[in-house]
């Protein structure tokens, strides 16, 4: 059942190209929704009927995010795809603009379409050159054969695609840090409301999308939403690029089915290397609060069940490790991580974020103190949903699932100024 | 519309009307229950972001900001829950965890926002045992100190550059805890409206700079009092300790200044205290000064006068400053028409006198109206710095999308959108008779008049709004054709539909010209220098570089036999010309009104006793009455008076005429003409003197002379070259700057500075002679 | 220090760096051109030896018709930018989680002892320069570094050393 929808070709040499996706159907829906001017009504209830759900993170409807644009609005519209990838753990989308370009520019250019844009950007992480030349290339290929730009196929719609490279900013995956960053300015979250659905790009309706996402939509469409939705499971339709990483023997970025038991994703990736242990799985994301190996080995990989468990789907991004793997360690990169990539605009983030950073960071230096571990939660809970965007829950919540499960860890660092891990065993 | 629906939301218990979709902040602002707030300010766009004002909503899961949060029909909202109380005091925790609190040592101390909140919302002791940020500092300017390890991020002074000054020049730089506010390089804060970040900041990283460590927020005594320099009349507060001023803010009126002030109104106090203050009266005898008690000194002038006066009474001119008040002007009228003379005058840097003097030049509208025209023609004005907070009404107009055009004789740098029009000063005539014949008006004129696409277009403009204004600025009326601009603008007005006005120049303009300090067929204030009278009264004025035509002032004055000058400061051709020289008191040091550029009323008290032996400028004009046996100088006070002006002269402005647009164009040259404006910091006597002032941008690029590049050519001159400034036997050294800015056959010389006084007319001929 | 007179907008920068930003510009809607802002400083800083200064910032403004603090703001937000002289190659080593747990650490140690500098540092020969970074989403290939437009994934000390004597 895996390979599915966005890796269905990956069997195919040089799959990046026009001519190969084109052979496998490719482009043939959009061909078809501009010939027969689709009822853009009709689209979104597709998308809604497929169950898929926003794949960056936040597990959004996608049919509902598209019904909030009024069409008609007097202003422009815009489409945007979020491929700015920085969720540690994460790396799924890389592959998609790598090896599945078009699928990306046709999602684009479907969405443009019901949306009513006539401008569609890919903000594409600065990093990832080479992803983004894949990506420009596959939209030069799409221009030649007539899919981009004015009177697409002679049906009068008119969709230009750029990409707007990134600069090196992890809070540009939020939805409204991206858009100022295309503005050209600095990428601070927004406040909302209004969302972008109504003030989106330069003021506009915009509707941003996550990269697998929008590369999802042409095999819905054609293959019909309701097989894809009944790839998934209940609330989590259709089927997933799980990246996993980590101690696993082949680490790699996995299409399943929504809903996969996490063991035969684990199996997918080789099991354990070395034939170490494995003691804790970050499930979704750095951000998603971790979960012990063997809890994780009894749930299915879906938004519920996750969530059910404490954490989160998050990106689809499962980070194993295993025995060695001392927690105080991964929390002090994790704290550094999101203190490093605070915006700095509000608060609780600007200087929370600093502050989890430090404690645990002393603590991994044998500097820890008895108030340290209450202090952390307290400071945690004090970022919790008092920020502008995700970036502040997504900080403190890691900190809250370290505490859950590995407090012990955190105490024998502070009495002991040394790592429990190794220590005696 | 439904956002004029009223509503009911709950907040704290407490029931509260209010407007569908105001935002909550303002609803309990208005109601008095208190939400703190950092970044919060009703007069700039909203951040949500220092997180201080979070609320608990029923049914809303998380607290959420006030300052962003529209009410809805039913809302239940608490301020002080737990929820609540827990977000706020989570903000404050994280607000002073890197906040340097070294409150004993700043400046903000005891009118910090910070303090005062954390006073209710922090808590005793720290949890935050890591170092502590610092932020390196950066030299913004002569006006504004900074401490950034203060900051907290609130934005504000960032928002107002953006949206108020019109000019981004401090951001936000790096990211995150390394997110600094500043100009990121060692850069001034160039902004004529930069000192109201001072007011913005809620902590001690913006402060002022000439009040830095002077004193302590509660050591110091606040007074109302009206800003004595362009004509807005802007609300200040003069805050005083021990008898001096040391530092002055803006009182807020919604309907003149809301709540700002120019950096000039803010920083000018400055003055007050210069070396230059006249402390005593003084005599000139065989050409020495001689210090001289009060008695003497006004027996030496009154009799000096009144000899003259007696003799025959024409040969007797009073000039006015326009920043004197209304007593003041008041009693120098009395004092005049006692002695006899018609010849007085207030309008210092006119030129062109042919039209209807008895036109009082104001507005024709409110101030705050000017933000709701649809269009706008300035014409000779440098609005944004003659009258900065005019041009934040205009700006306000203009970002709304009104259609504001300049006709100038120099390309301004604005902070908003707006069409410029730019010609030597001859040409501005033109382009106007050509707007107005394009408008469907005659414009009298003998001259051939070209009409173009853009004049077309812009008289378009005016006659498709639906509000638009026309108005004569500064420059235009020390323009050799003032009364040809004026008559072609009302033209304008009359065929596009639009009001026509004048920006009034200075403090008390209208006032001068509402109390009708104008020679009643006698000599106006240029004719009274052209043909030299033997007796002058000058009330605070300073030949060199409050006049038109300074080499002109001096020499009459200088050949005059009795020359008494009312005045706080001492200046070189004050002491080259003058027989006696009266100590007034400065601006703070006397009571007095103004009439502003709508025509308010404003009246102010004393705050400081008057410096050395200087005394309130009506005082000494009241006994020079009664030394002269004028009758009816008995007032004990200002405000008696000013009630007797208020009987007589108040009542609203009429818009009237200043006549038809006749005569011969003067401003045509063969040569250069001078475009001799007035720069910000060199308006009046008191802003001269102001040291911070004088170190800022504005007032070192008016040291220079600037033509362009083909005139810089065609004299064989170059940037950065010495070259004399002549205009008749008039001559000045300055530096050349080679400036896109002015048109052909133009000079940029300033009036008002320092090696203006022996130059001629603010737009004369003048050539330029490489030194 | 005093704002940079700037010159004409055809004065600024080469007619081949010109062109280039201006297709950028293209991109975006009429009167949006603060949105090529990023990529014109990517611009300038590759033609600059990889990191930016006041003038050149100055300049980007400039051609942008920006002010220069919505320059600095954006060049100084971004990681990507940098604003001290860079190697001729910058090393950009992933120690982000997935790395940091499959001994990105060891990497980082390799590099320091046989280049001889640490984090924000140049080889005295210009050649390298070490930086720092956060997660670049390749963890599957952990650890990893880049360096210019390339990735290099599953390193070890040995690797590295092939890869080092690549880059001249």
């Amino acid at each position: 059942m895996a390979n599915e929808v966005i890796f269905k070709n990956l069997d195919l040499d040089r799959l990046w190209d026009i001519e190969q996706y084109r052979s496998r159907g490719g482009y043939e829906v959009l061909t078809k929704i501009l010939k027969e001017k689709t009822p853009p009504g009709e689209i979104i209830d597709g998308m809604k009927t497929s169950g898929l759900r926003g794949r960056g993170g936040a597990g959004f409807p996608t049919g509902l995010k598209w019904s909030f644009i009024n069409r008609e609005a007097p202003t422009d519209k815009y489409l945007v795809c979020n491929s700015d990838e920085g969720e540690p753990g994460t790396f799924k989308d890389r592959d998609i603009l790598r090896y599945n370009p078009h699928a990306l520019v046709e999602g684009m250019l479907i969405a443009s379409y019901v949306i009513n844009a006539h401008r569609a950007y890919n903000y594409i992480r600065g990093e990832f050159w080479e992803p983004y030349q894949r990506f420009q290339n596959a939209i030069d290929q799409a221009r030649a054969a007539g899919f981009v730009g004015n009177n697409i196929l002679g049906s009068g719609f008119d969709c230009e695609l750029n990409v707007h490279l990134g600069g090196g900013a992890y809070v540009c995956g939020e939805e409204t840090a991206l858009l100022e960053s295309i503005e050209g300015k600095k990428g601070q979250p927004r406040y909302k409301p209004p969302f972008p659905a109504h003030v989106g790009l330069y003021g506009c309706p915009t509707v941003i999308n996550n990269t697998e996402t929008l590369a999802s939509v042409p095999t819905i469409l054609r293959d019909g939403a309701e097989k894809f939705r009944d790839l998934g499971v209940e609330n989590s339709g259709g089927s997933k690029l799980f990246s996993i990483s980590g101690h696993v023997k082949n680490p790699g970025v996995f299409e399943l089915p929504m809903g996969t038991p996490f063991s035969e994703l684990f199996e997918l990736a080789g099991g354990m290397r070395d034939g170490s242990k494995i003691k804790a799985v970050i499930p979704g994301g750095s951000s998603s609060p971790v979960i012990p190996g063997e809890v994780m080995m009894d749930l299915t990989m879906d938004y519920d069940t996750i969530a059910k468990a404490g954490s989160m789907l998050g990106s689809g991004a499962v980070i194993v490790m295993d025995d060695t793997t001392c927690m105080v360690k991964v929390l002090d990169r994790m704290g550094y991580f999101y203190y490093e990539e605070s915006c700095g605009q509000c608060t609780p983030c600007r200087e929370g974020t600093g502050w989890l950073y430090r404690i645990v960071h002393r603590i991994e230096n044998g500097q820890g103190r008895p108030e340290d571990i209450d202090l952390l939660m307290d400071v945690q809970n004090r970022i919790r949903g008092k920020t502008i965007c995700a970036l502040g829950d997504a900080a403190a919540m890691p900190v809250a699932g370290m505490l859950r499960y590995y407090q012990d860890e955190f105490q024998y660092h502070i009495d002991h100024k040394r790592c429990m891990v190794g220590a005696d065993a | 519309m439904s956002e004029e629906k009223t509503i009911t939301i709950e907040v704290d218990g407490q029931s509260l009307e209010t407007k569908l979709g105001a935002l909550l902040i303002d609803v309990t602002d208005a109601a008095g229950i208190n939400i703190p707030r950092f970044c919060y300010h009703n007069k700039l766009s909203i951040a949500a972001s220092c997180r201080m004002c979070l609320v608990e909503v029923a049914k809303v899961p998380k607290p959420i900001p006030a300052c962003a949060t529209q009410v809805m029909d039913g809302m239940v909202v608490q301020t002080r829950s737990p929820m609540a109380l827990a977000a706020q005091k989570s903000t404050m925790e994280f607000l002073l965890i890197n906040h340097p609190l070294d409150c004993p040592v700043c400046d903000q101390g005891g009118e910090c926002e910070l303090q005062d909140v954390a006073v209710g919302y922090g808590s005793d002791a720290t949890r935050f045992v890591e170092g502590k940020r610092v932020v390196p500092e950066n030299n913004v300017g002569p006006l504004i100190a900074t401490d950034m390890t203060r900051c907290i991020h609130c934005t504000r002074c960032v928002r107002f550059g953006d949206e108020v000054a019109g000019m981004r020049e401090i951001g936000a730089t790096g990211r995150g805890e390394h997110m600094t506010i500043g100009t990121f390089v060692a850069r001034n804060v160039d902004s004529e409206l930069s000192g109201n970040v001072i007011d913005l900041c809620p902590v001690g990283a913006l402060t002022s700079k000439p009040f830095q460590y002077r004193a302590r927020a509660w050591e110091l005594t606040r007074h109302t009092g009206v800003a004595p320099h362009d004509s807005v009349g802007s609300n200040i507060q003069i805050h005083t300790r021990r008898n001096e001023v040391m530092r002055v803010h803006p009182d807020s009126n919604d309907s003149i200044n809301e709540i700002w002030i120019s950096d000039r109104d803010r920083f000018s106090y400055e003055g007050i205290k210069s070396e230059d203050r006249l402390a005593q009266p003084l005599i000139k005898k065989n050409g020495e000064w001689t210090a001289a008690s009060w008695e003497d000194a006004l027996e030496a002038a009154a009799s000096g006068l009144k000899e003259i006066a007696t003799a025959d009474a024409e040969q007797v001119g009073t000039l006015i400053s326009p920043t004197a008040t209304l007593e003041e002007i008041a009693l120098a009228q009395k004092i005049t028409e006692g002695l006899g003379s018609p010849n007085i005058d207030y309008r210092l840097r006119q030129e062109d006198f042919r039209g209807n003097s008895t036109a009082v030049p104001w507005l024709g509208q409110s101030i705050a109206s000017l933000e709701h025209v649809n269009a706008a023609l300035l014409i000779g004005s440098n609005i944004r710095k003659d009258q900065p907070l005019l041009a934040h009404r205009v700006r306000k107009a203009a970002l709304n999308g009104a259609k504001i055009q300049f006709i100038n004789p120099l390309q301004l740098d604005l902070h908003f959108d707006a069409a410029q029009m730019v010609s030597d000063p001859a040409g501005m005539v033109h382009n106007l008779a050509a707007i107005a014949e394009a408008a469907g008006g005659s414009h009298h004129l003998t001259e051939q008049i070209e009409v173009g696409e853009e004049h077309k277009a812009i008289a378009a403009e005016l006659k498709d709004s639906e509000s638009a204004v026309i108005l004569l600025g500064n420059i235009a009326q020390s323009h050799p054709d003032y009364t040809i601009l004026y008559g072609l603008a009302s033209v304008i007005a009359k065929a596009t539909d639009s009001s026509v006005g004048v920006i009034p120049v200075a403090a008390n303009s209208v006032g001068a010209a509402v109390l009708g300090a104008i020679p009643d067929h006698g000599l106006n204030a240029h004719t009274m220098l052209e043909s030299p009278r033997k007796g002058y009264l000058l009330l605070g004025v300073e030949p060199g570089r409050d006049t038109n035509n300074p080499a002109l002032a001096c020499a009459a004055l200088k050949n005059a036999e009795c020359v008494v000058a009312v005045t706080a400061y001492r200046s070189p051709c004050l002491e080259e010309t003058a027989n006696v020289m009266l100590p007034m008191s400065a601006f703070s040091e006397t009571s007095g009104s103004f009439v502003n550029a709508e025509g308010t009323w404003q009246s102010f008290a004393g705050t400081t006793t008057p410096a050395g032996e200087s005394r309130p400028g009506w005082k000494i004009l009241r006994v020079l009455g009664n030394l002269f046996d004028i009758q009816g100088f008995d007032y004990n006070s200002s405000e008696e008076l000013l009630g007797e002006l208020k009987e007589s002269h108040a009542g609203g402005l009429k818009i009237t005429s200043l006549g038809a647009a006749k005569g011969k164009i003067r401003s045509v040259v063969t040569g250069l003409i001078r475009v001799g404006e007035t720069p910000i910091y060199a308006s009046d006597a008191l802003v001269r003197r102001a040291v911070s002032l004088q170190k800022t941008k504005d007032a070192r690029d008016a040291t220079v002379a600037r033509v362009n590049l083909s005139v810089a050519s065609n004299a064989g001159l170059s940037d950065g070259d010495k070259v004399a400034v002549v205009q008749g036997e008039g001559r000045a050294e300055m530096i050349l700057k080679v400036d896109a800015h002015i048109p052909d056959g133009c000079v940029w010389v300033p009036a008002g500075v320092p090696g203006s006084e022996s130059l001629g007319d603010q737009f004369g001929e003048l050539s330029l002679e490489k030194v | 220090m005093n704002a940079l007179e700037i010159k004409n907008r055809d004065e600024l920068f080469t007619p081949e760096i010109r062109a280039e930003i201006d297709h950028e510009i293209a991109k975006y809607p009429e009167g949006e051109s603060q949105s090529a802002s990023m990529a014109a400083l990517r611009i300038i800083q590759d033609v600059n030896g990889g990191s930016l200064t006041q003038e050149r910032m100055d300049e980007v403004a400039a051609y942008l018709d920006l002010p220069p603090i919505a320059i600095y703001e954006v060049a100084t937000f971004y990681s990507m930018y940098e604003h001290k002289p860079v190697g001729r190659n910058k090393l950009c080593v992933c120690t982000n989680i997935s790395c940091m747990i499959n001994n990105s650490d060891q990497i980082v140690e390799h590099l320091n002892n046989k280049l001889g500098i640490k984090f924000g540092e140049v080889t005295e020969d210009g050649r390298y320069s070490l930086k720092e970074v956060e997660c670049l989403g390749a963890c599957g290939g952990a650890p990893m570094m880049q360096v210019g437009q390339k990735y290099y994934e599953n390193l070890t000390p040995e690797k590295l050393d092939s890869i080092l004597d690549e880059l001249e």
